[in-house]
This record gives structure tokens, C-alpha cells and sequence, in this order.
């Protein structure tokens, strides 16, 4: 099988316009290897408000099906507002490695 | 006072779910124009098209051969995002007229940065405005150019640091005040002009969601804190832009066909020295020149309350017989 090309290695494969027919594959790209500081969710103290969900900027912050958030550490980038924001001091940062 | 108990605690879970600003972006930890982006496209929702001038955004959100939109988006030059979003609002009208598209109400949303906006495209953005297209332009406003490396732009505020007015034994930083792009946007009598600040979700969301009902042109003066260029602490990014609320330097009102409304009266307001002690670009301001900003911000500040509550022009006014 065709190996599936990551980027355009020739100008015959670029898009007319350089236009991407592929929306939100920046997916692809996982952003949580920039992060420094882990988030650790304790579910005991959360009150599951979301604000951490709508705080972060990643967007990567969703709910699970019993309400509590969770950070997708594939994107998380470890800015640690959702910490910083959370009312009931449920989120820590805690350094990574 | 809300009638649901606790409810703007709680607002935030009842927003659309659907991300259109993508994780996976490149956006520098603690992004608050990011954020932004990302709030403002879940008020929208998916019949929107967004015009992106230069700036951080566009570097951030499209590496080619990938994107972070799912909304359709178009990336234009510096200067002439408002132009660019009057075309593509004029050639919606005429494909819907021609019926070669759905008839469904489609916005087109222009975003701009502050160098985009306060100086590079500010004749554009002005003449798309007195033209009367029916869309929506955003600014997100970092207070820098951000993007090249913290250079001063308009919206610079005064006494800050930067990379082209660094401070010094000779200078303070930039010498001059922050243009009011918002109140430049008010002149052009446009239906709907708001500010706010993504510190304050809900507020913003509904103020998008209420532009894009106008018909006709509206413009959002959006405050980002930008952790990088401010020299703050990634985490403290949705803190500092409730300070710039609180403290008067970015009050949040909207002008809804020349009325003015506050949608969050901070008042009595914090001091200024809580929301410049904070930030490195501010760090070698001395107590004098803090206070001369003080002042400053408590009179703009004044100005606006004064047309907030000084309205009388909606009176009743008898003509000469």
C-alpha cells in the first residue's frame, strides 16, 4: 500500500490556491508533547460547573458520561488556567515526567 | 439577580458542544485570542463564513496541509479583511439571488488582530462599515503586533514595553495613549458595537450571538490577553483580562444603534496598579506614572459612564413653529 503523504512533496500536489480540503486536521497534530505541567482532575471536589471546559483554549477539556471533565493530554498544552480557574480547587498542576 | 439559582455558574455547560476552532492548533500556551476564537465560532455556529486578515490566527490555525477550522475560512492579506468579507457577503447575495445556493441566513465574519484592525486596516474596516455590508467583523485585540514579536502597534497602551519601544533610561515604553477603536466603530453610526472580553464567556458569546442577528454591519472590540507579549504567567491569562475589566481600563458595553449599556458595571472599580504590577511590559513604570494613568483611565472612564447615563437624545425635542 501507498504510504499516505504527511505534507506535499512536489508542486504538482499542491491545491490550487493552497486550499485545505480537510477541516479540523490539525487534529493530526498533537500539541501535548510542548507541555511542562500535567492537570490531575479530583473528581471528589469537582462540582462539575465547566468552567475548566469553556477556559481552556485548546478546547480540549470534555465531559465524560457520569459529568466530570477531563483534559485530553494528546492536545493539553499544560498552561494551567483550567487550575487556575477552578472554583473548587479540584484541578492541580503537577510537573510532568 | 437570575431566576435559576447559581445559573451563570453553570452557563458554561449549557453552550453548543461542537468545537469549529480544532485542538491540535499552534497557538502559544494560555492563548487568550485563542480562546477567543474558539468561543466566539460556538456562538456562530456552522453557517458562518469566516475572512481572517494576517496575524496570529492565521499563523496559528492553518499549517499546511492542515487547518484547525471546520468553519469555511479564507485567509487575506493584511490590510483588507473588511473588503474581502464585503465581496464574499455580496457574492453570497447575488449566488442566493441567482438560486444557485441554499436560501439560509449565512454570516460572513471578519477577524482581525489589532494591527489588522487599529492600523493596517482601518480604512478598509471604515469603508466597509459606511458601505453597510451585513456582516460581522471581530478584533481581537492582544495590544501588540504579537505575531512578528511584540512590536508596538495602536493599541499598544501607554507606558508599555515593546520590542520597537522598548523601555528605558531614555523612554518609558510607548509614549502615547491606546486608540478607541470602538468609539472610531460608534462614529460610523453601524447598528451594533460592542467590547468584550473572553474573561467573561457568557457576555461575549451572547454579544456575538446578538451581532449576528443584526442586519447590517457590526463590529466586537474582543480583549485576548496575550500571555507571551504581556510577560505574565500562562495560567493567569483569564485573570488578567478581569482585572482590565474591573479596573476600568476595558470596560465591557455595547452601543446598540447609538445606545450605550454597560453589560458589566465593575464599579467601584480596582485600582490600576493591581492590573500593572502584574505584567512585565509594565514592570518599570514608577509610582508617578501610575498614578498619571490612573487618572487617565478614571476619566475615559467617566466619558463612557457619562454616555451611558447622560442619554437624552431618544427625548422628546419640540421643533420652532
Amino acid at each position: 500500500m501507498e504510504k499516505k503523504k504527511k505534507w506535499p512533496e512536489d508542486w504538482q500536489d499542491v491545491n490550487p490556491g493552497l486550499m485545505v480540503f480537510r477541516p479540523g486536521s490539525a487534529r493530526e497534530y498533537h500539541t501535548g508533547s510542548w507541555r511542562a505541567d500535567r492537570p490531575i482532575f479530583d473528581e471528589s471536589k469537582c462540582i462539575r460547573c465547566g468552567l475548566c471546559y469553556i477556559f481552556c483554549p485548546e478546547g480540549c477539556i470534555s465531559q465524560d458520561e457520569r459529568g466530570y471533565f477531563h483534559a485530553d493530554l494528546d492536545y493539553c498544552k499544560g498552561c494551567g488556567i483550567c487550575a487556575h480557574e477552578c472554583w473548587s480547587g479540584a484541578i492541580t498542576m503537577v510537573e510532568e515526567g | 439577580m437570575n431566576i435559576v439559582e447559581n445559573f451563570d455558574l453553570y452557563a458554561p455547560k449549557l453552550t453548543d458542544k461542537k468545537e469549529y476552532f480544532s485542538p491540535g492548533h499552534r497557538a502559544c500556551q494560555g492563548c487568550g485570542e485563542a480562546l477567543a476564537i474558539r468561543l466566539m465560532c460556538k456562538a456562530l455556529g456552522k453557517d458562518t463564513i469566516i475572512v481572517n486578515a494576517t496575524g496570529c490566527m492565521e499563523v496559528v490555525s492553518t499549517m499546511y496541509p492542515t487547518t484547525a477550522w471546520e468553519l469555511p475560512w479564507i485567509h487575506v492579506a493584511f490590510p483588507n479583511s473588511a473588503s474581502v468579507g464585503a465581496g464574499v457577503e455580496a457574492a453570497l447575495k447575488v449566488l442566493r439571488r441567482k438560486g444557485k445556493i441554499d436560501d439560509r441566513d449565512v454570516k460572513t465574519v471578519c477577524i482581525g488582530g489589532d494591527g489588522g484592525t487599529f492600523d493596517i486596516g482601518l480604512q478598509a474596516l471604515s469603508g466597509t462599515m459606511e458601505r453597510g455590508h451585513d456582516l460581522l467583523y471581530v478584533c481581537f485585540d492582544n495590544e501588540a503586533y504579537m505575531n512578528t514579536g511584540i512590536q508596538r502597534s495602536g493599541a499598544t497602551p501607554f507606558g508599555a514595553s515593546t520590542t520597537t519601544n522598548p523601555a528605558g533610561s531614555a523612554s518609558i515604553g510607548k509614549n502615547q495613549w491606546k486608540k478607541n477603536v470602538a468609539e472610531i466603530m460608534v462614529a460610523h453610526n453601524v447598528p451594533y458595537v460592542a467590547t468584550a472580553c473572553p474573561s467573561y464567556p457568557v457576555d461575549f458569546m451572547n454579544k456575538v450571538k446578538k451581532a449576528r442577528e443584526f442586519k447590517g454591519p457590526s463590529f466586537i472590540h474582543c480583549m485576548s490577553v496575550c500571555p507571551t507579549g504581556w510577560r505574565i504567567p500562562s495560567a493567569e491569562c483569564i485573570k488578567m483580562g478581569r482585572l482590565a475589566v474591573e479596573s476600568g481600563v476595558f470596560p465591557l458595553y455595547e452601543v446598540e444603534n447609538g445606545r450605550y449599556r454597560f453589560t458589566y458595571r465593575p464599579e467601584p472599580l480596582r485600582p490600576v496598579e493591581q492590573y500593572i504590577k502584574k505584567q512585565g511590559r509594565f514592570r518599570h513604570l514608577t509610582p508617578e506614572t501610575i498614578e498619571s494613568v490612573q487618572k487617565r483611565v478614571i476619566l475615559e472612564y467617566k466619558k463612557l459612564v457619562d454616555r451611558v447615563d447622560g442619554l437624552h437624545s431618544w427625548d422628546e425635542l419640540e421643533l420652532a413653529d
